[in-house]
């Protein structure tokens, strides 16, 4: 009776409800119905973006359990925070973190600021052809592979055979072990990044100058002012915007070091200064299969670069008002 | 240079000076690749001996005549024009029509959808979840699984949404009045108006098909799978490690050195092909790169 009741007294309020309910859904089958050419371009992409970037953040849970490859991501059981513990008083780990906040800090000291002096310099250079051909050649290492870029610096410092000891050779010193000695991981790597970015990074200062009003030059020249003084006085207070955008974003991405090119060129004797947290990671998951410990690693790195990334994007927000973007 | 003219003394020397420190740094930038070519062309004793400097020493094509005979040579530049080729039109059938459904307004949840890739900017599971996503999808040792797995980036995606998004609707409207649909208003106004931005989005992809390494590495086990790259990682390991190895080949007139730099010319050589037309785009490419999100 008392069921009877309150459904009697539910009725007229859902059939209002699912009139108006009905209405929508017209509203949005005939909606389908118009636009369903858009929605079936995106799905395509949707299912990639779920198949292979969503569902691996799903398997990021074995970061937490006791991953075995007969139980799989979900049979395995939990065991907390176990693989963090082990994480944080491995020795070799802690050194990866380190390493790599300590390259990357080297790159941003020497490697961000050489494309922006690139960048100031080509902005002085008046033979136009000159120009186009030196920008054209600084800007083709970006394209080069870097298992090409280590099999060059491995012919080239190499000992016996390598032209960087046949120069030490005729300064009359004796050849350098230079890719087995670990204090020379980080000369040679941060050196090889900006051999190969320099050129490429300064397009964006490039195009920052390029956008600087002319006017002012203009005026300088009136008020008397040589270009060194414009240099300072114009053109790089123009462009500080854009530097510190790019700033503000390599400090963001501080946790990335191409992993890659440090796995081609460095060597056990030299881990001590050149292993840093992917390359950990690539050891101790893929090649000894301690996959969980090595996927807790990997979410350790994420989320660390997560934050950064994040405080980056809010910081450029607010000098990109200013800027070229 | 009609600015020369008004230039003053001082301003005269400073020119001259970043001119020629810009002549160093291309010098030094240009370096290695001439030194690679002339260790390439070196005897193996000359350049073991490291008295190469900018020519080839005892000229010879010995290193390249090995390389040229080892049937993985061909295998794997083969493979690697299928994975560049392949992956590159993989790419653009995903990120062409994925941008444009992105860049429409009528698009319902249009801001969940962008924010979902987006978010893969920012996050990423990292190496082993990926690695153990792949082996889960029998995707190990898997040309197409290359292909297919590294087709999208959520960066490649926004950058051509953001230049569909600047297409101004009444090139739309025209077409619309002739009855087409989003597939006709994709491939005959938006794909044309693109141009510049689509041939971008392909070169980077080129490029990064051309030069993947790491993945292939870890992913693919099989010598006939295997591309370019990886061949030559393979062989650079080899010849560093193995002393006999480089002493029998120093007896055949070549040597671990001339071999690698040999692998090296060939495989650049193609880039060094197409980089005039890449050169083109990649200017306005990073810029519209840096259109974010």
């Amino acid at each position: 009776m008392a069921e009877e009741f309150s459904t009697a007294l539910q009725e007229p309020l859902k059939g209002t409800s699912s009139r108006s309910e009905e209405g929508r859904m017209t509203r949005l089958i005939d909606h389908f119905k118009r636009e369903w050419q858009i929605y079936a371009m995106l799905l395509p992409t949707i299912i990639w973006f779920i198949v292979f970037l969503y569902k691996p953040m799903y398997g990021l849970q074995i970061a937490f359990k006791d991953y075995s490859i007969f139980r799989g991501v979900a049979g395995s059981p939990w065991i907390g925070l176990e693989h963090f513990n082990t994480l944080f008083s491995n020795d070799q780990f802690i050194r990866a973190v380190w390493n790599t906040i300590q390259i990357s800090a080297l790159n941003l000291l020497f490697g961000f600021p050489a494309p922006i002096i690139l960048a100031l310099m080509f902005n002085e250079v008046l033979h136009a052809s000159f120009k186009r051909t030196s920008q054209t050649i600084v800007y083709l290492p970006h394209f080069i592979s870097s298992v090409i870029i280590s099999g060059i610096v491995i012919t080239a410092f190499s000992p016996s055979a390598g032209i960087v000891n046949t120069v030490i050779g005729w300064l009359g010193f004796e050849p350098v072990y230079f890719l087995t000695q670990p204090e020379w991981f980080r000369p040679i790597f941060v050196g090889t990044g900006i051999w190969q970015e320099a050129g490429f990074g300064s397009i964006v200062f490039l195009a920052a100058i390029a956008g600087v009003n002319p006017s002012l030059y203009e005026s300088a020249v009136v008020d008397g002012a040589n270009r060194w003084q414009m240099m300072w006085k114009i053109t790089v207070p123009s462009i500080l915007p854009t530097i510190l955008i790019m700033l503000i974003i390599r400090i963001g991405n501080i946790m990335e070091v191409s992993f890659e090119l440090v796995i081609l060129l460095y060597q056990p004797s030299t881990y001590e200064t050149a292993d840093v947290v992917n390359t950990w990671i690539y050891r101790q998951g893929l090649q000894s299969g301690q996959y969980d410990l090595a996927a807790a690693a990997g979410l350790f790195n994420a989320l660390v670069a997560f934050v950064l990334v994040m405080t980056a994007n809010t910081l450029s927000r607010r000098f990109s008002r200013t800027s070229l973007w | 240079m009609m600015k020369w003219n008004l230039y003053s003394r001082g301003d005269k020397i400073f020119a001259i000076a970043v001119s020629v420190l810009i002549g160093m740094f291309t010098i030094a930038t240009l370096y290695p690749f001439i030194y690679i070519a002339a260790v390439s062309f070196s005897s193996g004793f000359a350049a073991q001996a490291g008295k190469v400097v900018l020519t080839p020493i005892d000229a010879t094509l010995d290193a390249y005549g090995y390389i040229l005979k080892d049937p993985q040579f061909w295998i794997s530049y083969r493979n690697t024009f299928i994975y560049t080729i392949g992956g590159t039109i993989m790419s653009m059938l995903f990120i062409i029509p994925g941008a444009y459904a992105l860049s429409r307004p009528q698009l319902k949840g249009r801001r969940y959808f962008n924010l979902f890739i987006a978010f893969t900017m920012w996050f990423n599971a990292g190496l082993i979840p990926f690695f153990l996503n792949m082996r889960d999808l029998n995707m190990l040792d898997s040309m197409f699984g290359i292909i297919l797995a590294f087709a999208v980036n959520a960066f490649n995606i926004i950058l051509l949404r953001n230049f569909f998004e600047a297409i101004p609707q009444s090139f739309e409207e025209a077409a619309r009045m002739d009855g087409a649909n989003d597939f006709q208003v994709l491939w005959k106004v938006f794909v044309p108006l693109s141009k510049p931005a689509i041939a971008t989005i392909t070169l980077f992809c080129i490029v990064s098909r051309w030069n993947g390494f790491f993945w292939a590495m870890v992913l693919l086990q099989s010598e006939e799978k295997i591309p370019l790259q990886v061949f030559l990682r393979h062989t650079i390991s080899n010849l560093s490690d193995d002393d006999e190895f480089s002493i029998a080949l120093g007896a055949a007139g070549f040597s671990a050195e001339t071999v690698t730099a040999a692998i090296i010319v060939c495989s650049i050589i193609p880039v060094l092909m197409v980089y005039p037309f890449i050169q083109k785009y990649f200017e306005k490419g990073i810029l519209l790169g840096g259109v974010k999100e």
